[in-house]
């Protein structure tokens, strides 16, 4: 059963059980938010979803207020505004602000919501914590000076991964992450998967591989499949200068059918190897046990020259290829193309079986 | 895989795993699995000589013996049989031989299997009864099933379990090959296999020959080819003289190297292509460089059959060449002209001679990708197979005895080895071991040995031990464990500088699938 409501001036429908913020955002309203996500579980924490239903008391978080029939409701009233800079100072009292040499920088929502609503400062003092965690492990920085309690990583590591490796330490202003007994990750249930980071939405957890290559936010982004096992997660690989800088999530269902956004330590971490010195760049011909650079048309003159001597030698079946579970499709094809049509053989195979 | 991967999280009611350490391997599949336990309450049972990370959640956990996966089966489906707990109108509406496997399973009760398995008969007792009284069951295997020498019996047997509960055709059911390479659904898919064409159109069905003669404009051989382990004992023999290898690296991956690499030795010529100087193309005459993900356009087909748009987000490195581009270059000088202008002008050429993937092209792939058979362009791709009928019609049951492994422990090599994947890197280890945190995080390899055994033989954790077996030996590091069965060793074979496969077994295949039994070898564990 749909249910009717007014915000900001808007009236529309939505099915009873549609939370505020949705209907919001259905009708056009920009809602800034930090604890909720659409894949986790509602933790309605951080307050900056606030709006102001006509009528009522209080100011309510719209992610877990239900939208209700008749409601009015202004997302930017006067008292929204305050309550919304209320938050974003507390938020500044323990963020180290070093936006500057930020990996986030240009995709963070604290900076974004303090651009919005003008805050440049905290009028409130805190204790800085010191709460950046020297870990050793080379996958995830965790800088948690960043953090904004949001919880999202502790969610998606119990709801996305099942890891369940990290949770809330403390309370009240003492609040922060932490594996139990506050140690490192290695020593703890963590898989390096990094769905913390592609949930964080701030600065506070980030990719030590990618760190200093490019920020996520001025890097282009092309959208590919996975190179790694066979499950085919969709995964973006972020490209400065023609060169492969890091991996970042596409979240959407429609672009990444299998994952959600969702990867594991290889396909969020294991990019690297793209830049390797070691690549080879150009071919090789071996004399003497050691082998020369050579150009294209020696490399393939010789090569088409001893594959058809040992075919016209000892005939086609003398000759055999294995070709790749790794490469595309349209590559396999034509190397079966090959060995059956220019060679003449069925031999081809590829590692199947290994 | 018969069904889609997001069913694994969403509609299956149990899962029963064999042979497949899903976390490690499949990370995201394992993620879905986990979900669907804890928040949607379904059953799990893992079979696996190893206690993997999915065992701590299981409702049943069977640490069998390797290689004793067929007992396992026949002994859940005698439960299942004697139980009354088998599909009636399926099996008699959609299967055919239903009586002679039976009468098989009827030689396994659970006592029986379970004292060849090495596990309790209450747990084959209770799996049985998960499996068989779930809603939709679902049953995955990656590698731990298939490679054995009775690999394809093991797979029949799964199929023997899916079809006696009728857990084929409907939403989180299924059989379900978990498979281990981003492009080896695609592999198959484009007639990289010595028997088939694309779409598994056979060599020797001549009406299949005459649309590829037609479509190539040339004759073709009617032959069955050699397989890749064939490939190697041939050209050991002398027979197979030139090899063209294409981004593997066989020298790691194959079962027992120093046989491999007497082979490649003996050969007169060997081209590899490749991205990097792997231990194969280390031997090679003449190295071509390709290109990685990375740099070029096409598809993969995972292991759910869907086939998704694979984007070139940089430039060459080098004077490398896209490896479309190189196999072209190659056909035309021996003689047979190939030239295409862009990986889509192939897979239009593929489209025409692929009934299963007649329907896509690059525009339909572009968001979420297609799941084959996709046979006409309004057609929606097909995410479960053998909804209303299988490809043969009614789905065969196969009578399957036990056989034991081709290598059984003795005096001499009293332990079982058995080798797989790390989460931490992928096959041969080319790429990951040039991933910089992934190979700083595990950059050697470990023999994982049960407490017990490591007591026994007064190996502490850490220590570098040697394991032998009939084809040589390697020296690595012990990581004393308790989950695993006290007789079994597991070692990974991401490893050149120890790699497993200088132990593994290349006599003995799989009769029908070729496959070599690594999983089972027979060894010897030695303090230095």
């Amino acid at each position: 059963m749909d249910i009717k409501l007014t915000i900001n001036g808007k009236e529309i429908e939505v099915p009873q059980g549609t939370m505020l913020l949705d209907a919001c955002r259905k009708a056009g309203a920009d809602i800034p938010t930090f604890c909720y996500d659409p894949d986790l579980k509602l933790a309605g924490s951080c307050r900056m979803c606030v709006v102001q239903p006509q009528g009522w008391r209080n100011l309510v978080a719209s992610c877990v207020t239900p939208a209700q029939n008749g409601m009015v409701i202004d997302t930017e009233s006067p008292d929204v505004v305050e309550a919304r800079k209320v938050v974003l100072e507390l938020m500044l009292t323990r963020h180290k602000l070093t936006c500057h040499t930020c990996e986030k920088d240009g995709d963070c929502n604290l900076q974004d919501y303090c651009y919005r609503y003008g805050v440049t400062e905290s009028r409130f003092e805190g204790k800085i914590h010191n709460l950046f965690k020297d870990d050793s492990n080379p996958f995830i920085e965790r800088d948690y000076d960043k953090c904004v309690m949001c919880t999202r990583c502790v969610r998606a590591c119990e709801e996305i991964t099942g890891a369940r490796a990290i949770n809330v330490m403390d309370r009240g202003y003492h609040a922060h992450i932490a594996t139990a007994f506050d140690g490192e990750l290695e020593d703890s249930p963590c898989v390096f998967c990094g769905q913390c980071i592609m949930v964080c939405p701030v600065g506070a957890l980030t990719s030590k591989i990618a760190a200093g290559k490019g920020k996520p936010a001025q890097n282009e982004k092309v959208l590919t499949t996975c190179t790694y096992c066979g499950t085919g997660c969709t995964l973006e690989l972020n490209v400065k200068n023609d060169e492969i800088v890091g991996v970042t999530s596409n979240r959407d269902a429609e672009w990444s059918p299998v994952n959600k956004g969702a990867l594991c330590v290889k396909g969020r971490f294991g990019w690297d190897f793209v830049n390797s010195p070691e690549r080879l760049t150009t071919p090789l011909i071996k004399e003497n046990g050691e082998f020369r650079p050579a150009s294209w048309d020696e490399a393939l003159d010789l090569a088409a020259e001893k594959i058809n001597g040992i075919k016209e030698k000892y005939g086609p079946d003398s000759l055999s290829m294995f070709s790749s579970a790794r490469v595309t499709n349209e590559e396999n094809y034509l190397a079966q193309k090959l060995m059956r049509a220019a060679i003449g053989s069925n031999n081809v195979d590829h590692c199947a079986r290994l | 895989m018969t069904n889609s991967i997001n069913e694994l999280e969403n509609d299956a009611k149990c899962v029963f795993l064999i042979g497949t350490n899903t976390t490690e391997n499949h990370p995201v599949i394992g993620y879905k699995i986990r979900q669907n336990v804890l928040k949607n309450g379904a059953k799990l049972i893992v079979a696996d000589p190893r206690r993997i990370e999915l065992a701590e959640l299981a409702d049943v956990y069977l640490p069998f013996k390797p290689g004793t996966d067929v007992a396992l089966f026949n002994g859940m489906m005698n439960v299942i049989i004697n139980e009354g707990l088998a599909d009636r109108k399926f099996i008699e509406s959609r299967t055919e031989g239903y009586e002679a496997m039976a009468e098989v399973v009827e030689k396994y009760p659970p006592e029986v299997a379970a004292e060849i398995c090495g596990v309790d008969a209450a747990d084959i007792i209770k799996a049985a009864r998960l499996y068989a009284e779930s809603e939709a069951s679902s049953v995955c295997y990656a590698m731990g099933l298939t490679q054995h020498t009775t690999g394809t019996d093991n797979v029949k047997s799964c199929c023997n379990l899916a079809l006696l509960t009728g857990n084929l055709g409907k939403p989180g059911t299924g059989v379900n090959p978990l498979r281990g390479q981003n492009n080896v659904q695609g592999a198959c898919d484009m007639g990289a296999l010595p028997v088939v064409f694309t779409a598994y159109q056979a060599v020797t069905n001549d009406e299949a020959r005459a649309k590829f003669e037609k479509a190539w404009g040339v004759t073709l051989s009617g032959v069955n080819g050699l397989t890749l382990t064939k490939t190697i004992n041939k050209a050991y023999e002398g027979e197979v003289k030139g090899l063209i290898v294409v981004g593997e690296n066989p020298m790691v991956s194959d079962p027992d190297l120093h046989h491999v690499e007497e082979a490649l030795d003996k050969l007169d010529f060997l081209l590899v292509q490749d991205i990097f100087l792997t231990e194969t193309a280390k031997k090679a005459d003449v190295v071509l460089p390709g290109v990685s993900f990375a740099e070029k356009d096409g598809t993969f087909s995972n292991t759910e059959r869907r086939v998704q748009r694979v984007r070139k987000a940089i430039s060459n490195k080098g004077d490398a060449r896209q490896d479309w581009e190189i196999l072209c270059d190659l056909s035309t000088r021996l003689g047979y002209p190939m030239s295409y202008n862009s990986p889509e002008e192939i897979f239009e050429e593929i489209r025409t001679l692929t009934p299963s993937y007649a329907g896509m092209n690059y525009a339909r792939l572009e968001g979420t990708g297609l799941p084959w058979p996709c046979p006409a362009e309004d057609h929606p791709g097909t995410p479960i197979l053998h909804k209303e009928k299988f490809n043969r019609g009614l789905g065969l049951f196969h009578a399957i005895e036990y056989l034991e492994p081709a290598e059984v422990i003795n005096e001499e090599y009293p332990i079982i080895l058995t080798t797989g994947r790390s989460l931490y890197h992928y096959h041969t280890g080319t790429m990951t071991r040039k991933a910089k945190g992934l190979d700083e995080h595990m950059p050697e390899n470990v023999i994982q040995i049960n407490s017990a055994l490591a007591k026994a033989k007064n190996i502490v954790d850490g220590e570098i031990v040697k394991v032998t077996t009939r084809r040589g030996s390697i020296k690595l590091k012990a990581e004393v464990i308790d989950g695993i069965r006290e007789n079994v060793i597991f070692t990974y074979f991401h490893f050149a500088e120890a790699a497993a496969n200088v132990l593994t077994n290349a006599e003995v295949l799989d009769p029908v699938a070729g496959i070599p039994e690594y999983k089972v070898s027979a060894a010897r564990l030695e303090k230095l």
